[in-house]
C-alpha cells in the first residue's frame, strides 16, 4: 500500500462542486506532479464538511489545516507553500475549526457541534468502502448479525430514545416492532431519501459524504424486523447522492456485505435505489410508497400504517436518512451513550442546513436541546451587516417560525410543539428585519397551493383559498375578518387533512400570526408595511 | 467476506488510509522545507525519508515539514519526536544519513547520537 506522508481532502459535496471544487482539484493533481509531490501527498475527494459558504473547502492532513473559499490560482501557493515547504498559507486558512478535525486555531464556529451523524462526512472517502471500514464501518452489522438477536435491536434503539428525524418525530424503535410483530412472507425496509423541503439539505450531504452508514444502517434494520428487501427513495434531483448510494451498494454486495448470507448468519438482504420524480407530497411516507408502486404520488387513508401495510401491501418500515444514520452508533456505543446527547426526553443529534441571513451558512450538527441563540449567534456567526434578528423558520415551509421571543427555547421535538412551533426536518432559515412578514407568508402559501396533490379537499381548497387571503392583505385589500377567517381556515385544515402537507401548510400562517400580528395590522388597517420591503 | 475476523482484517489494513486524518499519539519526523533547508538539500531528504518507510512498509509515521529554525548552516535539519520521548534534531542530514535515522531511531528507537544537533 502506498505510503502518503500528506492527504489533500477536498469537499465534494454538492455546494462546493457547483462552487467548482472539481477544477480545483484538478489544479491540484496538475500542480503536485509539477513539484514532483504525487508520490508523496495523496487528492481525497470527500463529503460535505459543514462551512458550505465558504467553498470550495480543503482540510490537508496530517496538520488539519482548513482553507476557504479556494480558488484555482491559490492552489500553486497552497502546493509550494504548505505542502512542499511545511508553511501554513495564512491567508488562505479558516478562522473556524470542525469537530473530528483536528484545528490549527481555537475553533471560532463550529465549535458547540457534536457530530454521530455527520462523522465521517469530510473525513473519509465517500467511494471507499474501504475508508468506511477503517472508521469501524460495518462492525455494527456484525454485531447485530452475530451477537444479537432481531428483538434485542430493536430494544437497544428504543432505549436509544431515537426518534424520526423527518419531521414527525415518531419513536424509531417503536416503529420497528410494529413490523416487526407483523407476521408475512414479505417485508420491506425503506429509506425515505425523498428531501422536499425548500432549504433542507442535510440528507443529500449525508448520502453524498457517508453512503455506507446508511447501507449498513438498512441491513441492520431490515434483520431487526425482519425485511429482506430495502429501497432508496432518493430524489431524482439528487444525482450525486445516486450515483453514491449504487456505487456503495456495489461495494458492498462485491464484499459480502450485502446479498445472501451475511457473516454467515443465514440473513440476506438486497438493496435497490428507487428515483423520486420531484414532487414535494412524496416525501410523505405513504404518498412514496404509491409512487414506488408506479402509480401517482398520493397519500392514502390511515390506518393502516405501513407498517402493517405498506409497499405491495407488505408490511413496510419507512425511516428517514437522518435517523438511520445514528442506528449503527447507537449499536455500536449502546443506548446509554446515545442518551449522554441532548436532553433527557429527546437524546441525540440533530443536524440542520442553515441558510439566509446569517453569516455562517451550511451544515451543522448539534445537540438536541440547544437553543436558537446558540446556533444563530455562536455556530452561526450573527446576522450580517448588523441587522437585527426577526424570525427562523425551521423545517422547511411546513415549520413554525420562532420570533425573537423564542430564541432562548430549547430546540427538540418536545418543547417546541409546546409553544406552537415545530422543529421538522432540518432546515433553518433565518431572517433579518428588512422582510415583511406578509410577504413571506404569501410566498410560503404559494408552494403550498403548488404542491398539494389535491386528493383531499381541505387542503386542495384550502391552500389556495389561504393564498388568496394573504394576498390580499399583502395588496393592502385585507380586512380585520380576514384574519378571522384564515385562523378559522387552518385550524381546519389542520385537523381534517389526509396527510402532513395539509396538516401542516397552515402551520407557519398560524405561527406568524401570533407572533407578527401587528405586522399583519399594519398592512390592514394603515396599508402600511412596517418593514417598508413589499409592495405597498 | 465471510466472517467477522474478515471485516476486522480489512478494517486494520484500512486504517493506514485514514490514520493521517485522526491524530492520536504517532511518531513525527519533521524536516525543515526553508529556503535554506531546501538549498541545502531538504527535498532530497523528504524524499529518501518517504521511500525508507515505504520499503520497509511502516505507514503509522507522520512526515511533516517546517521553516527555517535559525540554524541554517546545519540544514538540512529533522526533528524526530516519539510518544512520550524528548524531540531530537539531526543536522547535515543527507539522504543517506536520513535513511540511517528512519531504520535506528524512527523504528528501533536509537538515537544516532553522532549527528545530533546538540541543545547549546
Amino acid at each position: 500500500m502506498q505510503f502518503y506522508r500528506s492527504h489533500v481532502l477536498i469537499c465534494a459535496g454538492t455546494p462546493c462542486i457547483l462552487k467548482g471544487c472539481g477544477a480545483v482539484r484538478d489544479a491540484f493533481i496538475t500542480e503536485l506532479k509539477n513539484q514532483g509531490l504525487e508520490e508523496e501527498v495523496r487528492v481525497v475527494e470527500t463529503g460535505c464538511l459543514g462551512p458550505c459558504d465558504l467553498g470550495p473547502v480543503i482540510v490537508i492532513y496530517p496538520e488539519g489545516t482548513l482553507y476557504e473559499k479556494v480558488k484555482i490560482s491559490d492552489v500553486p501557493k497552497i502546493v509550494d507553500e504548505h505542502l512542499l515547504k511545511g508553511r501554513i498559507v495564512r491567508d488562505l486558512i479558516s478562522e473556524g475549526s470542525i469537530p473530528g478535525i483536528i484545528p490549527y486555531k481555537e475553533p471560532v464556529y463550529f465549535g458547540i457541534q457534536e457530530r454521530i451523524v455527520l462523522r465521517n462526512c469530510g473525513i473519509i472517502d465517500p467511494s471507499s468502502i474501504e475508508e468506511y471500514i477503517a472508521r469501524d464501518g460495518y462492525q455494527a452489522l456484525a454485531k447485530c448479525l452475530t451477537e444479537m438477536k432481531p428483538s434485542e435491536v430493536i430494544e437497544i434503539v428504543k432505549q436509544s430514545g431515537l426518534v424520526g428525524r423527518g419531521g414527525a418525530a415518531f419513536p424509531t424503535g417503536l416503529k420497528w416492532s410494529f413490523t416487526a410483530n407483523t407476521k408475512d412472507d414479505q417485508k420491506y425496509m425503506i429509506c425515505n431519501a425523498d428531501e422536499g423541503e425548500p432549504g433542507t439539505f442535510k440528507d443529500r450531504l449525508i448520502l453524498e459524504g457517508d453512503p455506507h452508514s446508511i447501507i449498513e444502517a438498512m441491513t441492520i434494520a431490515g434483520y431487526a424486523v425482519g425485511a429482506t428487501r430495502g429501497f432508496v427513495y432518493i430524489r431524482g434531483e439528487y444525482g450525486l447522492s445516486i450515483d453514491r448510494i449504487n456505487q456503495g451498494i456495489q461495494q458492498a454486495e462485491s464484499m459480502g456485505l450485502l446479498g445472501d448470507n451475511i457473516f454467515g448468519s443465514g440473513f440476506s438482504f438486497k438493496l435497490e435505489v428507487k428515483k423520486g420524480a420531484g414532487a414535494y407530497v412524496c416525501g410523505e411516507e405513504t404518498a412514496l410508497i404509491e409512487s414506488m408502486e408506479g402509480n401517482r404520488g398520493e397519500p392514502r387513508v390511515k390506518p393502516p400504517y405501513p407498517g402493517t401495510h405498506g409497499f405491495l401491501g407488505k408490511p413496510t418500515v419507512v425511516n428517514n436518512v437522518e435517523t438511520l444514520a445514528n442506528v449503527p452508533q447507537i449499536i455500536l456505543n449502546g443506548a446509554d451513550w446515545y442518551r449522554g446527547y441532548g436532553t433527557p426526553k429527546c437524546p441525540g443529534t440533530k443536524v440542520f442546513t442553515m441558510t439566509g441571513d446569517i453569516n455562517n451558512k451550511g451544515l451543522i450538527e448539534v445537540p438536541m436541546g440547544i437553543t436558537l441563540r446558540e446556533i444563530i449567534y455562536e455556530i452561526g456567526g450573527g446576522i450580517p451587516e448588523g441587522r437585527e434578528f426577526k424570525m427562523a423558520q425551521t423545517g422547511g415551509t411546513s415549520g413554525g417560525c420562532l420570533s425573537g421571543e423564542m430564541l432562548d427555547v430549547p430546540m427538540d421535538y418536545f418543547t417546541l410543539p409546546e409553544k406552537g412551533s415545530a422543529l421538522g426536518s432540518g432546515a433553518l432559515l433565518i431572517m433579518d428585519d428588512s422582510h415583511c412578514i406578509v410577504d413571506i407568508a404569501e410566498s410560503f402559501m404559494r408552494f403550498f397551493v403548488r404542491e398539494s396533490c389535491g386528493k383531499c379537499a381541505p387542503c386542495r381548497v384550502g391552500t389556495v383559498r389561504l393564498h388568496e387571503i394573504v394576498k390580499k392583505v399583502a395588496c393592502g385589500d385585507g380586512t380585520y375578518e380576514d384574519l378571522e377567517i384564515l385562523e378559522d381556515l387552518g385550524r381546519t385544515m389542520r385537523e381534517t387533512s389526509l396527510c402532513g402537507l395539509g396538516q401542516s401548510a397552515p402551520v407557519p400562517i398560524m405561527t406568524m400570526l401570533r407572533y407578527f400580528k401587528d405586522e399583519f395590522m399594519a398592512h390592514i388597517e394603515e396599508k402600511r408595511c412596517p418593514s417598508e420591503t413589499c409592495k405597498l | 467476506m465471510k466472517t467477522v475476523e474478515d471485516l476486522e482484517r480489512i478494517r486494520k489494513q484500512a486504517k493506514v488510509m485514514t490514520k493521517l486524518r485522526e491524530g492520536g499519539e504517532t511518531t513525527k519526523v519533521v524536516v525543515g522545507m526553508g529556503t535554506c533547508g531546501i538549498a541545502a538539500g531538504a527535498r532530497e531528504t523528504l524524499s529518501a525519508i518517504m521511500d525508507e518507510l515505504a520499503r520497509r512498509n511502516i505507514q503509522d509515521v507522520i512526515v511533516t515539514q517546517t521553516g527555517c529554525i535559525g540554524l541554517c548552516e546545519q540544514e538540512p535539519i529533522i526533528t524526530v519526536e516519539r510518544p512520550g520521548e524528548g524531540k531530537v534534531s539531526y543536522g547535515k542530514v543527507s539522504g543517506e544519513r536520513a535513511r540511517k535515522i528512519v531504520a535506528s531511531h524512527v523504528i528501533n528507537g536509537q538515537v544516532v547520537g553522532e549527528w545530533v544537533i546538540p541543545a547549546s
